[in-house]
């Protein structure tokens, strides 16, 4: 029964969606594809954040790595950006790996004051113009459009639907992911890192793993990013937008896929609906950011308990 | 030769202040557990309350420059300090008990009100402070060419430092403080009031604070709503630095990313200055976990 319902909801709420553009304008259509974008790095963040629980507050970096890529390679060899999705994918990972396999052994807030240095330091850079490749503060322009089968992706609605296909295979892939035996290693590790050493899982792999993994999607939202702006700059992967997704996770519910996308909406659609109110919008967002984790510490959509079909285990089966 | 001896002094002064915004980071973290994201701009407040008072009531008209400036620092220290008890009762006092991230959430929510709050008091835009209140000289110490400015601030900022070590080391109160960063629990056993002295520590960290907001603002000359971020987040990797949640550690890491920032500016590179505290920040994480001064503490199964 719970399961027709939960189908029911995932339909409804994707037909509602998927409908958007047939009566929704130009600029509500493009503040929808941002959600959509904030959510799909959000569930990145998520990998990280919500199922290992590891202190993370850098992911614009990897972000900014994807995006760079992506523009580099295509400005100057003139790949089409499409192509370059895996190669963004990768570099972010690649980068993930480098910088968090020093620091994987530092403990919670260690941790996040390391990577909203390694955050600032990769913005640093790329304003600096480090091997003269990243334009410096101006940035790269001049990115080319997506284009699958001679069809040019430019107008936010056909982005629209470019970027919720993605994030609807996004939620697919990470929603098989929660059931797995790897998932399950990080959420031991969430709930007691001590118990889950002795227990015989090797805690610094499985975090270094989850960076990884998150670092990838992370990239290849850059790539999206920069194919959608035609022009990156380093303000675009500041600190602060680390702290927009790091809060879209926890204020959603961390580790709930539901929860992200509802706190995606929340963080970045919302604040478009109180544009007349300029100035305060931002004090009221932060008082309601508050005044939300004093009454509900455990974000708007917490992840449902685990639950284990026991009845259909047999004595002998293997269980893992 | 001189113009190193000039920016380790410039470093020193600058890294003071530092010092004493991180105080409050490393206090609060001591005795919650807790990265008060609000600290960066409740020293912002510091720095335009401190402005108002200026402009409006010339307390360095009536009592003299230098006293003047010592009653200013004093009153800001006090309305910032009552701001933080406020915000602790308000904000973080019911998330005690949730998990670690949603006081985090909770805290940079307060950062972001707080900070446009400011920005709807103020305004938007840079605002000069009044740059006539301290006589401007220069002193000739030893062959160098110290501005009077720097040497008080600096001194200014020791004096308060020496205070709070001395309160903390050796009063009662202070030892009650150290007891509850180490155990809540067992400090309540022996009859510490601990919610008091939570409120005690949101008093006495924001209101360094605040001091060190009214310092930047005589040092600078200007002000901005934003600079509590950079400020916060550079006197909040000064207290990882010394090891988070150990007072001297705050000190001597304020100082010496001071330091260190004023002479990597000076001899490796201005465009990077930002971004050489974070690269220290990573390299001693990377080599000591702990920080400078801070104890590794096993987990207890």
């Amino acid at each position: 029964m719970l399961k027709h319902k939960n189908t029911l909801m995932v339909v409804a709420f994707s037909a509602a969606i998927f409908s958007c553009p047939f009566f929704l304008n130009a600029y509500w259509i493009d503040v929808i594809n941002n959600v959509g974008m904030y959510a799909i790095l959000a569930l990145s963040l998520n990998f990280i954040v919500g199922y290992t629980g590891l202190f993370h507050m850098g992911h614009a970096a990897f972000f900014a790595v994807g995006a760079y890529t992506a523009a580099i390679l295509n400005t100057s060899y003139s790949i089409p950006i499409l192509l370059l999705l895996p190669v963004s994918g990768a570099a972010a990972a690649l980068f993930a790996y480098l910088v968090a396999r020093p620091i994987i052994h530092l403990r919670g807030d260690y941790l996040l004051i390391v990577t909203i240095a390694i955050v600032e330091v990769v913005r640093i850079a790329l304003v600096n113009n480090v091997f003269g490749l990243t334009g410096g503060s101006n940035g790269i322009f001049g990115i080319s459009r997506p284009e699958i089968f001679g069809f040019s992706i430019r107008r936010p609605h056909e982005f629209f639907y470019y970027i919720w296909s993605f994030l609807a295979v996004s939620v697919f892939l990470f929603h098989m992911l929660e059931k797995s035996r790897f998932v399950r290693a990080l959420n031991y590790i969430k709930n007691d890192e001590t118990a889950a050493e002795g227990s015989g899982v090797d805690v610094a792999y499985y975090k270094l793993i989850a960076f990884v993994l998150g670092a990838f999607w992370a990239g290849m939202v850059g790539n999206i990013f920069a194919s959608k702006m035609t022009l990156i700059s380093p303000q675009s992967f500041n600190f602060w937008e680390s702290v927009i997704l790091f809060v879209i996770v926890i204020l959603g519910g961390s580790g709930s896929i539901r929860g992200v996308i509802l706190g995606a909406f929340l963080i970045v659609g919302l604040p478009e609906l109180f544009r007349q109110f300029a100035g305060a919008r931002m004090l009221i967002f932060g008082a309601a950011m508050v005044a939300m984790m004093v009454f509900r510490p455990q974000g708007f959509l917490p992840p449902l308990p685990r639950k284990y079909p026991t009845h259909k285990i047999k004595p002998g089966d293997e269980t893992l | 030769m001189e113009f190193f001896f000039e920016q380790l002094i410039n470093g020193l002064a600058v890294g003071g202040i530092y010092a004493l915004i991180a105080l409050g980071y490393t206090m609060v973290y001591g005795v919650m557990r807790l990265i008060n994201f609000a600290h960066g701009d409740l020293f912002t407040i510091g720095s335009y309350l401190g402005m108002t008072i200026l402009a409006s009531y010339a307390v360095a008209e009536y009592l003299g420059p230098f006293i003047g400036v010592l009653v200013l620092i004093m009153m800001v220290m006090i309305l910032v300090g009552i701001i933080g008890v406020i915000l602790e009762r308000v904000a973080y006092r019911p998330v005690r008990q949730a998990d670690r991230l949603s006081a985090v959430v909770s805290a940079l929510g307060a950062s972001i009100f707080f900070s446009n709050l400011v920005m709807l008091i103020w305004g938007p835009r840079f605002r000069v402070y009044p740059d006539d209140i301290l006589p401007r000289i220069t002193l000739n110490i030893l062959g160098l060419d110290v501005p009077l400015l720097r040497i008080l601030v600096l001194a200014t900022s020791l004096m308060l430092m020496a205070i709070l070590y001395f309160f903390v080391q050796k009063t009662k109160t202070g030892t009650a403080i150290r007891a509850v960063a180490i155990d809540h629990g067992a400090s309540r056993l022996m009859g510490i009031n601990v919610n008091r002295i939570i409120s005690l520590v949101f008093l006495i960290g924001p209101s360094l604070g605040g001091a060190a907001g009214v310092m930047i603002g005589l040092y600078y000359g200007q002000v901005n709503f934003t600079m509590g971020w950079s400020y916060g987040l550079k006197a909040f990797i000064a207290a990882v630095l010394g090891g988070i949640g150990n007072i001297p550690g705050a000190m001597l890491g304020g100082l010496l990313l001071g330091v260190i920032e004023a002479l990597g500016a000076a001899f490796i590179s201005t465009a990077w200055k930002d971004g050489i505290a974070f690269i220290v920040l990573i390299l001693i994480l990377i080599f000591r976990p702990a920080g400078l001064l801070g104890e590794r503490i096993a987990d207890k199964v």
